[in-house]
């Protein structure tokens, strides 16, 4: 390579530089005065583009239900792709706090990502709410670590403390488990094992096959055959698969689902092998009141399909900020103050009365849901919904027990509970 | 030497730009390491991996399980844990070169593949150790008379280890050593003749290789504060391939250049477009059928096609 | 584990074995003759199951479904062949790594045609039930699967011994120079078996996707799958992908079953150990 040859491609390459520099200094805006800026942190883009979309669409619905307006303040949203890759979902993170000046950022779905953008918020002392990200410790163990985070959807085994519960009260004695291979998965058993057995209930087997598994041939044909019911939670692909795949293996037992095994995220490209099976969370676009129904109307009317937990928590979320903004008459109260007044919210929303406990995480109605064919909401097609068989009012993401004594016990794992009458 | 002139503005300009602007270049710079080690393979050797971010894993894990459960790495130690990382980056792909070195071609990139995946399926299972797919938090970045948690601080110790890996592998691959690799990459059977021990050649590549890539995941694992197996996944060694490809193969600084296009795309492109994604593959497509050389082969193709246009005029 | 255990076992491995040969067999061909690694072979399988939904979606039938989906798939993949992978010429790793480009494309591109939501594709009622024999339920399906993947299997070894094109293919795959001094049209074979590469993989998408649904992110996670079957199998053999797909589906069946825990290396580790004893496959040249 010639001398000349390089420099002018390091003479292209610095002008190119320079460019970039040039759009960077001055991208820096003002704050305005009465703009409230939101930052949302989700994947637009990769296998979990469609959860991204679902939970901007949420977001954005409440906001032009609003027309952008929350009590005086205009909302500046800025949706960023983190490509559920926790590492970008940082960058992004930060980018919206130093560049945007964004007063508070939502989002993130995985439990890596929760996990990466919680030390974020402590660090840049700004606020990060979370609708999604359900990692049980966020809010439990470590949540001292992360006074800026706040958690306006779940923690992973708060839905399955009441579940476990009304196992027993089914007369189900012993329960098979199938669960994904992963926190969340550990920690959505843990809640329903711990309750279920505490009330004389017995695991006797877990199964647990990797997450993204489509072929669940090597472990249906061990599941115990003196099981009275099969417990399992299953995400995205897997949840559309394993029920399939479990009609068709001849099985006869009652189903008992994790919080995202038929949530309306799969439900419609699924088939009537799904129809009596139960789960558990805090919402169901088949909840009979008026919001709801109102909700899953317009949703659908939107964008073509009912909505999700996925959408509904991101709605809810921004109901909730513009709560918040309309108590301090249209102002943003500072990071410290904002935080202090979302945990003490307490709020009617679409899926019913929601609250904040003190360490940040909702207290909310828990709904035992079982799948249906009907037609719900006026719409002539039968269909299948997730019908609320059961209410549990006031659940905190301790269930039944003590804070105290629960945050003393380990957080939920493959090997905790431990799997006592597995043998 | 342009190359110095630019790596001089760069380590001025930078602690003046936009904050945000510094976490992406510090970003870049970590991952044009790990590229210019995949260089070391594809471009001098010619052996075309797909799992060089099993290296950048191990020493990502390694400095945050050091950090988190043994205190370890966060004053002046952290100097350890650079070694450390480079020794286990080092270790795993001399125990993986054992089975990578039997294949070559595409059976090459198939091993280098499912090996890279066992290491994610490690990350993922082992949880008491990696934390599954919750990951590991990094406690702070480490100080010792310096801070790093300061975004300026941490970006020059990123450069400085930039400048020092390009410096080593420079000498590397300009030594005997590195022209015989060359050689093994163009004709291997004739080296063989010539009494070259190939199979060891290509074995100690693969092997520094796998040290810079450790070292990589040291700076990585403290530049976002979190390890977890999405840092391991088969997407960030095709990444770090695709950096090679468009910076230009066999010119080690190409790969930084192809890691600072790569993380401009993904990480900055994406937040003004939603189209982003076409401009990074469709970049790479045209990379590939016209500019072989990658960025910094373009003054070649110019002299080419001048060199052409000359002729042709000459022939009249 | 009684014996129920075993045969079930070994049924669903033999089934998921079917699918895998219908995916590892396209890419073995294309290999064995341009000797080129396409990465875009999850895509077509993937863009196979997106395009029959479509059908399915406008005409209702699943019938339907598959042979356009085929087709679908195979003119993409002469396309790419013609337009992209040919001016290259002879370079496998420039041919690989433009593959990889093409898979990145595809994968934005079906998000944003399709969308990203997890699709189904709902075979006719008749092949939904289960029979029972002895007490074993075997999803009607999972023998479907081996059905097709066995009747394409012998026309396409019928179509390599038997036809005067298969031996051309033949002869192109031992020794291409060879083959075009003997006047054999190696680039007209070439584009035909590339065609013929992608027609599979897309077959293998409509047959597979009522199995495995579909989804943004199946593209890569059957890619490594399909690469294990060919590399175990040997690249450029039939009868090698065949027993790859039945080695691979049968390990990862019992595998997972009798070893959980290991469940991530099921696939990865025969792959490893086999490469390292036999560099070139069970059946493969080189």
């Amino acid at each position: 390579m010639t001398r000349t040859g390089k420099l002018r491609v390091q003479d292209g390459l610095i002008a190119f530089v320079g460019a970039l520099f040039g759009t960077y200094l001055t991208a820096a805006q003002p704050a305005a005065a009465e703009e409230l800026r939101i930052g949302f942190i989700a994947p637009m883009t990769g296998p979990f583009a469609q959860v991204g979309k679902d939970m901007v669409n949420g977001f954005e619905m409440y906001m032009n239900d609003v027309k952008g307006d929350f009590a005086g303040a205009t909302v500046k949203f800025i949706v960023e792709d983190d490509q559920a890759k926790p590492p970008t979902g940082v960058l992004k993170a930060e980018k919206l706090i130093r560049q945007d000046q964004v007063h508070m950022f939502v989002g993130g779905v995985l439990a890596s990502t929760g996990y990466a953008l919680a030390p974020v918020s402590a660090r840049e002392k700004v606020v990060y709410i979370s609708p999604i990200a359900a990692a049980d410790d966020l809010t439990q163990r470590d949540g001292a670590k992360y006074p800026y985070f706040v958690r306006t959807g779940w923690s992973s085994s708060q839905p399955n403390h009441p579940f476990g519960e009304w196992a027993c009260g089914e007369g189900y004695k012993k329960i098979a488990v199938v669960a994904a291979d992963y926190a969340f998965g550990y920690e959505q058993v843990g809640g329903f094992q711990k309750t279920f057995e505490d009330c004389g209930g017995k695991i006797i087997q877990k199964i647990w096959p990797p997450l993204g598994t489509i072929d669940f041939g090597p472990f249906l044909p061990t599941v115990k055959q003196d099981a009275d019911a099969i417990f399992t939670l299953m995400v995205g692909p897997m949840s559309l698969q394993f029920p399939k795949q479990l009609a068709a293996s001849g099985n006869t037992k009652p189903v008992l689902g994790g919080g995202t095994s038929y949530d309306e995220f799969v439900l419609p490209s699924m088939g009537d092998e799904v129809i009596g099976h139960v789960s558990a969370l805090q919402y169901s676009a088949a909840l009979e009141n008026p919001k709801n129904e109102a909700f899953v109307k317009k949703y659908r009317a939107k964008f073509g399909k009912v909505p999700s937990y996925y959408s509904e928590t991101n709605y809810t979320t921004a109901q909730m900020i513009h709560e918040i903004i309309k108590n301090n008459k249209g102002n943003f109260p500072g990071q410290e103050e904002f935080v202090k007044q979302l945990a003490a919210l307490k709020l009617d929303t679409i899926r019913g009365p929601v609250s904040i406990d003190e360490m940040r995480n909702p207290v909310q109605n828990i709904y035992l849901k079982k799948v249906e064919k009907k037609k719900m909401f006026g719409y002539d097609k039968e269909e299948l919904w997730n019908t609320v068989i059961k209410t549990y009012p006031n659940v905190t993401q301790f269930g039944q027990f003590n804070k105290e004594e629960f945050l003393k016990t380990p957080v939920y794992s493959r090997d905790f509970p431990p799997c006592k009458f597995c043998n | 030497m342009a190359v110095a002139g630019l790596l001089i503005a760069l380590g001025l300009i930078t602690p003046y730009t936009n904050s945000f602007l510094i976490l992406l270049i510090t970003r870049a710079l970590v991952l044009a390491i790990l590229a210019m080690s995949l260089d070391l393979l594809l471009g001098f050797t010619g052996l075309a991996s797909l799992g060089q971010a099993a290296y950048l894993g191990v020493g990502a894990y390694l400095t945050a399980i050091l950090a988190t459960k043994y205190q370890f790495g966060l004053g002046w130690s952290f100097w350890l844990v650079i070694v450390f990382a480079i020794l286990i980056g080092a270790a795993t792909a001399a125990v993986f070169g054992l089975f990578a070195m039997r294949a070559s071609g595409v059976y090459f990139l198939m091993i280098t593949l499912a090996l890279g995946q066992c290491v994610w399926g490690l990350a993922y299972r082992w949880n008491s150790l990696t934390g599954g797919d919750n990951g590991i938090n990094l406690p702070r970045r480490p100080a010792f008379g310096i801070q790093l948690a300061d975004d300026v601080t941490y970006f020059y110790v990123v450069f400085g280890f930039f400048v020092l890996s390009l410096l080593l592998l420079y000498i590397l691959v300009e030594s005997p050593f590195g022209r015989s690799l060359v050689g093994i990459r163009e004709r291997e059977v004739r080296m063989r003749i010539l009494g070259y021990n190939t199979w060891l050649h290509k074995y100690v590549a693969f092997v520094i290789a796998g040290g810079f890539g450790g070292l990589a995941g040291v700076l990585w694992a403290h530049a976002n504060g979190q390890v977890s197996p999405e840092d391991v996944v088969l997407t960030t060694s095709v990444d770090a391939l695709l950096m090679v490809v468009l910076g230009g193969p066999g010119t080690l600084v190409g790969g930084a250049i192809g890691a600072g296009i790569v993380v401009f795309m993904r990480e900055y492109l994406s937040t003004l477009v939603p189209w982003w994604q076409y401009a990074l593959g469709g970049l790479y497509v045209l990379t590939i059928l016209y500019l072989p050389g990658g960025v910094l082969g373009i003054p070649e193709r110019f002299r080419q096609s001048g060199a052409l246009f000359i002729n042709r005029r000459i022939k009249r | 584990m009684d014996t129920r255990f075993w045969l079930i076992q070994a049924f669903n491995g033999v089934s998921y074995g079917a699918l895998l040969f219908l995916v590892g067999s396209g890419l073995s061909l294309i290999f064995g003759v341009m000797r080129i690694v396409n990465l875009a072979h999850g895509s077509y399988f993937l863009l196979g199951s997106y395009v029959a939904l479509s059908v399915i979606w406008t005409t209702g039938s699943w019938l339907l479904a598959i042979p356009i989906a085929g087709v679908a798939v195979a003119l993409l993949g002469l396309v790419m062949e013609r337009i992209f992978l040919r001016p290259l010429g002879f370079d496998p790793l420039r041919q690989v790594l433009l593959t990889v480009g093409f898979a990145l494309l595809f994968q934005q591109a079906a998000l944003d045609i399709w969308g990203g939501d997890s699709l189904d594709i709902i075979p006719p009622a008749a092949l939904r039930q289960s029979v029972v024999i002895g007490g074993l339920y075997l999803p009607l399906y999972r023998v479907f699967m081996i059905g097709i993947a066995a009747t394409i299997g012998l026309i396409l070894w019928l179509g390599i011994e038997k036809t005067r094109m298969g031996a051309a293919v033949r002869a192109t795959v031992d020794d291409a120079e060879m083959a075009r001094g003997v006047g054999i049209d190696t680039s007209r074979i070439s584009m035909f078996i590339f065609a013929l590469g992608a027609l599979l993989a897309g077959l293998g998408g409509v047959i597979g996707g009522a199995f495995l649904g579909v989804y943004p992110g199946l593209d890569f996670q059957i890619l490594p799958v399909a690469f294990a079957v060919v590399i175990i199998g040997g690249m450029g053999s039939l009868g090698g992908a065949a027993i790859g797909a039945l080695i691979v589906g049968l390990a990862d069946n019992f595998g997972k079953a009798l070893f959980p825990e290991v469940s991530y290396f099921t696939l990865y580790a025969p792959m490893v150990l086999l490469l390292a004893v036999k560099p070139t496959g069970l059946f493969g040249r080189e």
